[in-house]
Formats: structure tokens, sequence, C-alpha cells
């Protein structure tokens, strides 16, 4: 179909917006509200369009193209209710550009330029509003706040309901909810689609600099699976481009000596989950069986479904594995006090700094990591100490923790711990080297993949599952049918890790895809693709995890049913 | 002649105040596909001080419930529902339930007040969602309550189509006529009549200098005197007031009052835009310039007919000298 946008003819498909149609073709229409994962709201009123033959303004978002529409993107009176309705915007978003989460990606600034915003027209109706802080994980500044609505459809979508709608002094505002019965997972999707800052982690970026503070400390640094293909972005680069050596060389820049990659202690994740997993197949027992690697996710089943709690993998998350290590093997090798040894993770994720609070996983009264940085925060150190990711050139990851198997890379990607684990189990269920060792009819992005894996004589039937609107309509199966499943892998964040809370904004279903491909690319050209095959995790299990007592300490954790955490 | 041509030949234009053909959003709702489909009777009468569905529904609900099974049966819809303001709710529903009788129609009672006479979130409320008025495409006709098809009539459109098919239409309304009269109320008038006339013909032209607003207490447009020549073309109601006993700023603050309360806050320059102009009048802070630009915005980029609707008492209220 063709169409004409600003006197250009444009060959469209069908189906399409017209604001979808405008953007494919690089014309600018700006959109606040407006994000590729939800439903067309029409809230901002910034997308705004003319169309010959129909009067007055109308929203690109929410009309289709259709054949020969003749449509401008920017007349005197568009250009004039946008600045107008910006204007509006800007009263009541409280302007706070020195420490705030889109930086230099700010729209609202961006277009404030475009339009000749007076920015200060209206005083701020919200300027003394409150600051709500979710556990360690978010925050959620009310005061910049533009009422999009789109961390409620989100969060909506993730099954938790934190955020609603209230009206106080005759004007709606979203607020997080009172509900004793409703808690926020930290997945922190409603930071990655909120158009204007008004959500982020905890630090950003206040407090980024603040884990290279401890003095007399050993400072050591490690990085999740899926930040090696999502990081780059922040420094120019496309998205699913792979910087794992320039993320070590980048991280030492920093002034920091030792860099380790927790694709390792995915591995170890990978190895005893498998053995978890073929015990509980022979034995029948607690099955299907869960993945625990993601917090959110595990704080969902600890507050929403305790009755499945028993059916969570007791192995830690890879992380806390490795930082467990750290702490013990690595610092007997190294003789190094535990005490004076400062892990700092850095995550795709915001539930990850609820994660390492959580008891269950100390070791001798220390947490296994002292501190987690999301992707953002990162990418945000580097720059404000002038490190430029996109150039520095590439050091490998500090050994012995730094090595890894392909299997420990894809953990980024959903569908990812499932296939690890698999390769695994295979093995040790056949005891013969894997002819097949990609699986992959459990990759992809769709929120929910099933197949049934044929090992040596039995069929294992397994479901991946990512975005918590599927978790829950399966988890509503599994009451119905507790045997429909031997094993499930669930994410909380769409996509898995690669489209995470903590990760790069903006995101869509292209960026996640590229991320994804990147991962599975790293482990294509992997000579060693199966956890159990990593040197590195051979020689530890020889030496150091020798025993099923030792195993349990670092390896394993255990889950209880919670109550509402987050106080407001 | 079937209902649906009977329609098409008397003209009818809907009654609750967007005056869209009956006949076309009756072909809309026959013609699509969705066998399951619903007939709502729009009772909500949101406009202050207008009562003209009111009148009608204690007057005539048998034509009423008529006009919404004629609906019914031709659209061979699943149910009917009356969706009532809780004062009709409160008033009517015993008499209406026994008219009613075994025909498919139930009772709903408006749980939200301004926005709900709008038809999408008329529906979002039947069906317990937030009360805000919902994208369109796709139209309550194709996709309505619980996205099934929905034909949306108001009161006194139903009240007509049972007229019509008894061929007892004669192009009348119905005008709520209130404010400063004395021999104030609803009357059923030709549709050709000049407001002038209308006054003059219920007894209520004024001997005082006044201004009117006609189309609702809240949306409706005001004009002076001696614009008085034309027709009544949205909700019938004139509110009649005396030029020198009237505040006019004080007036213009209660219709703004009421906008801040009943809107949704749903898109940017309705929530905003009414905010401001609020926040202006109560601090006695009035720019003109930034009113200008809050109703332009308003009027041309609002969600919803409510935003859109703003700049009309408020430009014509502002215009009377």
């Amino acid at each position: 179909m063709i169409i004409t946008i600003d006197k250009k003819k444009i060959s469209c498909e069908d189906g399409k917006s017209v604001l979808e149609v405008a953007r494919d073709n690089k014309i600018d229409v700006p959109a606040l509200c407006y994000h590729p994962d939800l439903k067309i709201k029409g809230n901002c009123r910034m997308c705004l369009i003319e169309i010959k033959g129909r009067p007055g303004l109308h929203t690109s978002c929410s009309i289709k193209a259709e054949t020969g529409m003749q449509i401008s993107t920017a007349t005197p009176t568009i250009n004039k209710a946008r600045k107008i309705n910006l204007e509006l915007l800007f009263g009541q978003h409280r302007v706070e550009c020195a420490d705030c989460l889109l930086e230099h990606k700010c729209e609202l600034l961006r277009l404030a330029k475009i339009y000749k915003v007076n920015i200060n027209r209206f005083k701020n109706r919200k300027a003394k509003l409150k600051t709500y802080k979710f556990g360690p994980s978010i925050e959620f500044d009310s005061s910049k706040c533009i009422d999009c609505l789109n961390c409620i459809e989100v969060c909506k979508k993730q099954e938790v309901n934190f955020f609603e709608i209230k009206k106080i002094d005759n004007i709606n505002r979203v607020l997080p909810t009172c509900d004793k019965n409703r808690d926020c997972i930290y997945c922190g999707q409603c930071i990655t689609h909120c158009p204007v800052g008004a959500i982020e982690a905890v630090g950003e970026f206040e407090d980024s600099q603040k884990p290279l503070a401890p003095k007399n400390k050993t400072i050591v640094f490690q990085f999740a699976p899926s930040i090696r293909a999502s990081i780059g972005e922040e420094f120019g680069l496309a998205a699913g481009s792979i910087v794992t050596d320039q993320l070590a060389a980048a991280i030492r820049a920093l002034g920091v000596s030792k860099v380790f990659d927790v694709s390792l202690g995915a591995d170890f994740t990978t190895v005893e989950e498998a053995k978890e997993l073929v015990e509980r197949l022979s034995q029948k027992k607690n099955l299907p069986m869960f993945t625990s690697c993601c917090p959110a996710w595990v704080k969902f089943i600890e507050f929403y479904y305790p009755e499945f709690i028993p059916n969570l993998t007791t192995v830690r998350s890879p992380h806390i594995i490795s930082g467990g290590l750290i702490k013990t093997y690595w610092a007997e090798k190294e003789n190094i006090n535990p005490k004076d040894i400062y892990v700092i993770s850095v995550m795709p994720c915001t539930a990850k700094k609820h994660e390492i609070t959580r008891p269950q996983v100390r070791i001798k009264g220390l947490n296994p990591v002292d501190h987690v940085l999301t992707t953002r925060e990162l990418a945000h150190l580097f720059k404000k100490n002038k490190i430029n990711l996109a150039n520095i050139k590439g050091e490998a990851a500090d050994s012995p923790l730094g090595e890894h198997s392909g299997a420990g890379v894809i953990y980024g990607a959903s569908g990812g711990v499932m296939e690890s684990a698999l390769r695994t189990a295979y093995t040790q269920i056949c005891g013969s080297k894997l002819s097949k060792i990609d699986f992959k009819e459990v990759r992809g992005l769709q929120g929910f993949k099933k197949a049934n894996i044929k090992i040596k004589d039995n069929i294992v039937k397994v479901a991946v599952v990512n975005g918590m609107f599927e978790a829950k309509i399966l988890l509503e199966e599994l009451k119905q049918n507790p045997q429909a499943y031997d094993y499930i892998e669930f994410m909380a964040c769409t996509g898995g890790c690669i489209g995470g809370g903590g990760q790069p904004v903006p995101v869509n279903s292209k960026t996640r895809e590229a991320r994804a491909k990147g991962l599975y690319s790293i482990d294509t050209k992997k000579k060693i693709r199966v956890a159990h095959d990593n040197p590195a995790l051979k020689e530890i299990y020889k030496s150091y995890l020798t025993d099923k007592h030792i195993i349990h300490k670092i390896c394993h954790t255990t889950f209880n049913k919670k109550k509402r955490e987050v106080k407001i | 002649m079937d209902i649906l041509s009977k329609i098409n030949k008397s003209n009818l234009c809907g009654r609750g105040g967007a005056n869209f053909s009956v006949y076309l959003k009756w072909l809309a709702v026959k013609n699509a596909t969705n066998t399951t489909k619903y007939v709502i009777c729009n009772a909500a009468e949101s406009e202050l001080l207008v009562n003209k569905d009111g009148y009608i529904l204690s007057k005539y609900p048998e034509a009423v419930v008529d006009g919404m099974f004629l609906a019914i049966n031709f659209l061979k819809a699943k149910e009917g529902i009356i969706y009532l303001k809780p004062e009709y709710y409160k008033k009517l529903s015993k008499q209406l339930t026994k008219l009613i009788g075994n025909r498919p129609i139930s009772l709903f009672k408006k749980t939200g007040s301004y926005l709900c006479g709008e038809e999408t979130t008329l529906l979002n409320d039947i069906e317990g969602k937030r009360k805000e008025p919902r994208m369109r495409p796709p139209f309550p006709t194709i996709s309505g309550l619980w996205d099934c098809p929905t034909l949306v009539n108001n009161v006194e459109t139903f009240y007509y189509i049972s007229k019509i098919a008894n061929d007892n239409y004669n192009s009348t309304h119905f005008i709520t006529i209130a404010g400063d009269t004395k021999n104030k109320g609803t009357f059923e008038l030709p549709l050709n009549l000049s407001i002038n006339n209308i006054l003059k013909n219920t007894n209520n032209f004024p001997k005082f200098n006044f201004f009117v607003q006609i189309n609702g207490g809240a949306s409706g447009e005001f004009l002076i005197q001696d614009n008085l020549n034309k027709k009544l073309n949205g909700t019938g109601s004139i509110i009649i007031y005396n030029t020198k006993k009237t505040n006019k700023l004080k007036l213009l603050k209660k219709i703004v009052d009421y906008f801040h309360q009943e809107n949704c806050d749903k898109c940017v320059p309705c929530r905003e835009g009414v905010y401001r102009i609020h926040e202006m009048l109560k601090n006695k802070n009035i720019n003109q310039e930034v009113i200008d630009d809050l109703l332009f915005t308003m009027k041309n980029t609002s969600f919803c007919a409510l935003g859109k609707s703003v700049s009309t008492p408020l430009n014509s209220l502002m215009n009377i000298k």
C-alpha cells in the first residue's frame, strides 16, 4: 500500500499505524506514551497528524495506514499543539536532569528544544510529591511522573498490579498500591517502559561510584552473561554487539584489579541443576522442577504462589554461586580474608539488588555479593570516568573464575538455562557425549515455548516461559494438571535477562532479538559448549567442592512464603 | 417497510447530543459479523440542569422500552440494558422492571457521573473497568460491550423509534428549559423552531436582559439575546440567565470546577488544561493568552468529546460582555 507522509510517497505494510510507518521511514513523530510492547493508549497527545479530507488533528499511534492517505506531521497547528502539550507536561514533571536515568536520551528535553518549549511556563504542580522505594531495588519518583500509565500496564502484564490510579484533590495520579495482597517483584519492567525516567533502580545514578569506595578491600567485579550483548548500546554500538573483552578491560580501567565472568557461575548452576533434575525425574519428586535463577520469578512464587515453592530448584543463581566461590575458594587460594573482599555483580536486573540481601544465601555470615550494579549503572560509571567501551582494547576476564562454556553465556536469553541444563542432563543420563547440542525448540522470544525432549528412553516434557503473564497461565494450568511438564524455565522479563529491568533503554522486540542473537553467536563459536566440560569448573569440583556439605553451602539455597515486603 | 427503512426515511438523528444518524448506527450494528450483540439505552443524562431523558422515562416508559425491544428484535441482540443515572434508577427501577416483564432487558445503575454519559465510558462502567473513554476505532457498533457489536442510543432516540414504528413521528424533540424563568420544565416541540420561538411558545421569553446556555449546563454554548434565531441541535436544553443578576466569573468557575471534578485525567490536554484553568480562576490570576492556548490544545488534541468541548462554554461565556 502507498501512503503519503509530508509529501513523500511511502510504501508500507497493511495493519501498521501511521506512527509506525512514519518511524520506519525515519520521519520524526514524537510520542511519549507509545511503546511497541504495550497497547495503544493515546494519552500523551504528542504524535499528532493531519489527514487530508478528515478535519482536525489525529493521533498517529491510533490510526492505521490506509491506501492513498495524505498525511502531514508538522503543520503550524500541530506544532503549536505539541508545544503547549509539552509545556503542560513540564508542568507536572520535576526536572532533575543532573540525576536522571535518561541523561542524554531524554525525549522530553529533545522535544523541548525542537518545539522551543518554555519549560517553566507552568509552575510544577508535582514538585512536592514523594519518592517511593520498592525494597532495595526500585525507586518511583512521583514528582517526575507524567501519568502516561505505561507502568500500570506493564505491571499489570506482569500480573503484579503494583501501580494504581488514585484520585487526590480531584486529579488522578499513579501511585504504588497499599494492598497487602500485592507486592512488587522487583523485575523493573516499569523502569524500561517509563518514558521520562520517573522510575529507576535504587542507586541510579547517584550511587554508581559507591562500590568503588571501600578502602582496604579487594574489589572484585563479576558481570552477567547477558550484559555483554547489551551494554554496547550505551556507547553507540548496535544492540547485540558483543563486548565481553572490552567490558573486562573497561572495568579494569576503573582501577579494579579482578574481573570475573558470571558465565562460570552459570556453568555451576547448570551442572547442579541438571543433577537435581535427573534426581527428581528418577524419584518423581517435586515435579515439574522450576528454575530459580530469576529472583523476580522467585519473589512471585514466594508471594503469590507459595504452594509451588517445593518445585523451585534449590540451586543458587549464577552470580550468587560465583560470589560464594570468590569469598571461599578464591579467597583461600589468594590468601585473602573473605571479609576483606568486596564483590560487585553487574547485572541486567533490578531484582538482583534484592536477591543479594536474602539471608538464605549467606555463607558463614557473609553475603556472597556485596553490591549489584545494573547494566545502565556500569555504563554510567564508564562514562563518568571517561572510559569509552566502544574503542577500548579488549582483555580477557581473570582466571580461574572467568572461564566458561557456551552454555553459560546463553543463560541471558529465554530458553538458555533450559538448553544448558538439557545439554548436561542428557550426558548425565546417557553417559555419552551429546550427539545433539542445540535445542532450538526452546529458543526464541515468544512468551511460551514447549517441547518434548527425548533422553534415552524417556520423554522429558519441558516448557520455557518469559514474562509473568504467561507464567501465571502456566501455573494455573499446573494446578489443574500437575503432570503437564517435567521441567520449566521461568524468566520474569520479556525475552529473559536480555530484556531485564536493569538493561539499557529504550528497549523493544528488535533490541531483545538482537541481544539474544549476540549471545547465541558466542555459544556457536565456543569450543566448549557444555557446562560440565568447563575446565575451571572441573578443577573446582575436584579440588574444592568435594563433598555434599560444601556443595550445598555454596550452590544451594532455600525459599520461604512471603508477606508483603515493600512499605509505602 | 421494516423498522430500519422507516428510520432511514425519518432522518432521525441521535438525541444524546452528537446528532449522529440513527439509521447509520443501526446499519453498522446490523452488518457487524459477531452474532452476540447488545442494545443499550443511555439514560445517564449527565449534563447539568438537563432533565429531558428523566422526563421521557417517567412519562412514557412503555415507548422507550418498546423502542429498545424493537432494536433487540431487529438486530437479534442477546440483551438490552437500560443504563440509568442513580436518581432515575431509584425513582423508576420498580416501574421499569414491571414494564419490561419477560423481555431480555435489564437495568444498570451508573456508578460514575458526567463522563459515563459518553458511550464508551458507559461501556467500561458496565464492564467494571476504569471509567474512561475508549479508543475509537473500533466503534461500539463493531466492538462495544464485552467486545461485541453494541447499539447505544439515547432515551429520547428510543422513544422516537417506537413512534416511528407506529408511523407516529412528527419531527419533534424534547427540550428542558431551566434557569431564571418561571415556566421551567421539559417540553416537546417541533425540530425546526428557533431558540427565540421555543422560549416564546413555552412562555419562557424573559422581560429582562438575558443570555442563555444551550445544549447542556456544562458543555453547552452560551448565546446572547441577539443570536437566538438559530435552531437547537444538541442535547435539548436551554438555560436562561438574567444578565444583571448573574456573576459570569462565578458561573465560569462553576463550570470549570465541574469539569475538573468530572474529567477522567487520561489525556494530557484535558487533565492538565482543566487543572491550569481551575488554578487560574482559584487564584484570580487570569492570563487570557494562556487560557487561549489551553483551550486551543484541549479543543484540538483531547482524547474524547469532554476535553474537546470545554472550550465551547468557556469561550462563549467569556465573549459575553
